[in-house]
């Protein structure tokens, strides 16, 4: 327990929903970025994905969306500790996609228009955990909010989740991206709290 | 821990809070802590900050009225009183002091707190570079550090914009944030707006539209 605040009672949730140490429930959806947001063209975005090897996948916004979809339901958490429960997506999963790459790589660089980078184990992104997702609430994904294709994965920070989605480059090696570099957690797990470096 | 030192009160819903932090590393304008609260059974809340100044741990909240943390820190956080903070945070929102290019600083509301460390930091620094802050409120009883950026500084250009009420005679009639408030500056200028998302949205696409290298354009929005 930390240091009691003189006078400090807090306001408790009325739910009984558990959320992650530190986080509070927000029904809004904050906008957060490191700079202005990407406009992309659906007919000019591509999605890349790059194999150790040097290997490239390549996905149209047509041919994503020929691709099965699912509709997942999940709770966000963002590591400026608010949590938005119940979020409505429409996207591929990422089994879908890495189903027919070849690749030994234990770790995944992802990089967005714009030019921001996030990484995280290729585990953290296989077996029903993460998605590609073009729809939020039934509708088209605003550019604010990562459209038209934003990458989705519920169950790390939201940092993790990168906006305006580019490309994935398959690494034999961990590479930091953005946020990583800037003294954020490596992997960002909310539930054990891995804030920033050293948590 | 830190220990509430000092307070000022900078307009009537917000308050400048000073604190006295025993080996704090120093930090960078720009950055930010996490404040955290608990309350005798243990309950915890936490919320981030900007760093106003580049030199103290100092922290300018607005109150929201049912907000969680900030009602606590502006109206009942007494001198003296400890917190636990923790920081400094953030590498990315950051200006360093040296002969950079010239700086267009862009505040809606509150925003202003880590921009105003910018200001500070180049003042304390003695830096050349050349500032330009456009600084947004609904009224000038809105204004955080007013009499500070009354004073003449040389190298420091600040515009008002008003959105709901101006003062008399003044030139500009109150609303929204334009392009042509952006001033003429080149476009080859590092930029940091921060402030309400909608606000950081619409300054950041008039950037883009004037030119400016989206590279250089950096953002930082709350609510």
């Amino acid at each position: 327990m930390g240091i009691v605040s003189p006078g400090f009672h807090g306001r408790r949730r009325e739910s009984a929903v558990q959320l992650p140490p530190g986080q509070y429930l927000t029904e809004d959806f904050p906008v957060l970025s490191a700079g202005p947001t990407p406009r992309i063209p659906e007919e000019e975005w591509e999605f890349t994905v790059t194999t150790e090897t040097g290997r490239q996948h390549r996905w149209t916004w047509r041919e994503l969306l020929d691709l099965p979809f699912e509709t997942p339901r999940v709770d966000i958490h963002c590591v400026t500790k608010w949590s938005k429960l119940g979020t409505d997506w429409q996207g591929v999963s990422l089994d879908v996609l890495l189903a027919d790459v070849e690749t030994a790589a234990d770790f995944a660089l992802v990089s967005s228009y714009g030019g921001y980078t996030t990484n995280l184990p290729l585990e953290d992104l296989l077996d029903g955990k993460a998605w590609i997702v073009y729809r939020y609430g039934g509708e088209e994904l605003a550019p604010e909010h990562g459209g038209p294709v934003r990458l989705l994965v519920p169950h790390l920070y939201f940092w993790k989740s990168a906006k305006w989605l580019r490309g994935i480059d398959l690494l034999t090696e961990n590479e930091p991206g953005f946020w990583e570099t800037a003294g954020y957690h490596d992997y960002g797990d909310p539930w054990r709290e891995q804030r920033y470096q050293g948590d | 821990m830190a220990r509430l030192a000092e307070t000022r009160r900078e307009t009537g819903t917000a308050r400048t809070l000073v604190f006295d932090v025993p080996g704090w590393p120093g930090h960078l304008a720009g950055q930010h802590v996490d404040v955290r609260l608990t309350a005798p059974d243990g309950y915890a809340a936490q919320r981030s900050y900007s760093l106003s100044a580049p030199d103290r741990v100092e922290l300018t909240v607005q109150r929201i009225p049912d907000g969680e943390v900030s009602p606590y820190l502006t109206d009942v956080l007494g001198v003296g009183d400890p917190v636990e903070i923790r920081g400094p945070v953030g590498g990315w929102f950051v200006w360093r002091p040296g002969a950079g290019p010239d700086v267009l600083l862009i505040a809606g509301g509150s925003g202003i707190a880590p921009l105003m460390a910018m200001v500070r930091a180049r003042r304390l620094a003695g830096s050349g570079t050349r500032f330009r802050l456009v600084y947004s409120t609904r009224t000038p009883g809105d204004v955080f550090y007013a009499d500070e950026l009354r004073r003449p500084e040389p190298g420091l250009d600040v515009t008002h914009v008003y959105t709901r009420a101006a003062p008399d005679g003044w030139p500009r009639p109150p609303g929204r944030l334009t392009v042509d408030d952006l001033g003429d500056g080149p476009p080859d200028r590092d930029c940091f707006v921060c402030g309400p998302t909608g606000f950081v949205e619409s300054a950041a696409d008039m950037l883009l539209a004037r030119g400016h290298d989206p590279r250089r354009i950096k953002t930082e929005r709350f609510g």
